[in-house]
């Protein structure tokens, strides 16, 4: 892909998503909402995510060539 | 808050040892520069709010490992940058919320509504580290080393993510019929 290319598929993207506002802020006070989490603690992750971690590490295990696959959708 | 008695690096020394007090008044000082950044990422103000709550969650809990020499902007940048990723990634493209077609202020009269909403639909199908690289130097425009900074890679890394982007949205809206 050339630069000409390049410039026109930017200026497209642009066209279709414009820039967030510059200088925008929170519509509410966000501190109550941040203070209420940080009194509920580190939550625990669910049993499926471990299984599903597991599933993937046995999966890669078994078949590396899959790894690079995972790491290109990461 | 207590900014106006406290000097910056003692705030900072404060926030390193889990002060409470000090964490609030960093979040006053720096919430709208997160929030903004999420927003640039997420492109919806909503949900920029609770990601900017979960990002000085983060902060919080990662108190003990921040270095005051490194500023607190540039690091509270990168945890916002991680929290907006996973939640790029916990979405599936088609729950993104439709992109709005109307044309921006400055559009080129050229380029057609339906040209604009299938290039969003194409964006948001692209990987979301590319999508993040390039919603950020591109559509945003911002500093290609602040980008680098905040995705925790090389700038060369940023180029490289934009000129894939880049070219799997051509190739996308190729399969379309879309020359641009």
């Amino acid at each position: 892909m050339n630069g000409h290319h390049e410039q026109r598929i930017g200026q497209l993207l642009r066209e279709a998503l414009p820039p967030a506002e510059s200088g925008a802020q929170p519509g509410r006070d966000l501190w109550p909402d941040l203070l209420r989490r940080l009194n509920r603690g580190p939550q625990v992750a669910p049993w499926f995510d471990w299984a599903l971690l597991a599933g993937l590490v046995a999966l890669a295990a078994a078949f590396p060539a899959s790894i690079p696959m995972f790491l290109y959708y990461l | 808050m207590n900014t106006a008695a406290s000097s910056v690096p003692d705030l900072l020394n404060r926030f390193r040892q889990g002060d409470v007090d000090a964490f609030e008044d960093l979040f006053r000082l720096h919430q709208r520069a997160v929030y903004g950044w999420i927003l640039r990422i997420v492109r919806n103000p909503a949900e920029a709010e609770d990601l900017t709550v979960e990002t000085f969650w983060r902060i919080y809990r990662a108190h003990a490992r921040f270095e005051p020499g490194r500023g607190f902007e540039p690091w509270a940048r990168r945890i916002a940058a991680n929290a907006a990723l996973d939640w790029l990634r916990a979405r599936r493209p088609e729950e993104e919320l439709a992109p709005d077609a109307a044309a921006p202020a400055a559009a080129d009269p050229g380029v057609s509504a339906e040209i604009r909403r299938k290039t969003a639909q194409a964006f948001n199908r692209l990987p979301p580290r590319l999508r993040m690289a390039a919603v950020l130097a591109v559509v945003e425009e911002q500093p290609q080393k602040e980008v680098a900074e905040a995705l925790g890679i090389s700038v060369a890394a940023v180029k490289l993510r934009v000129f894939r982007a880049l070219r799997m949205l051509r190739k996308d809206l190729e399969r379309q019929g879309i020359t641009p």
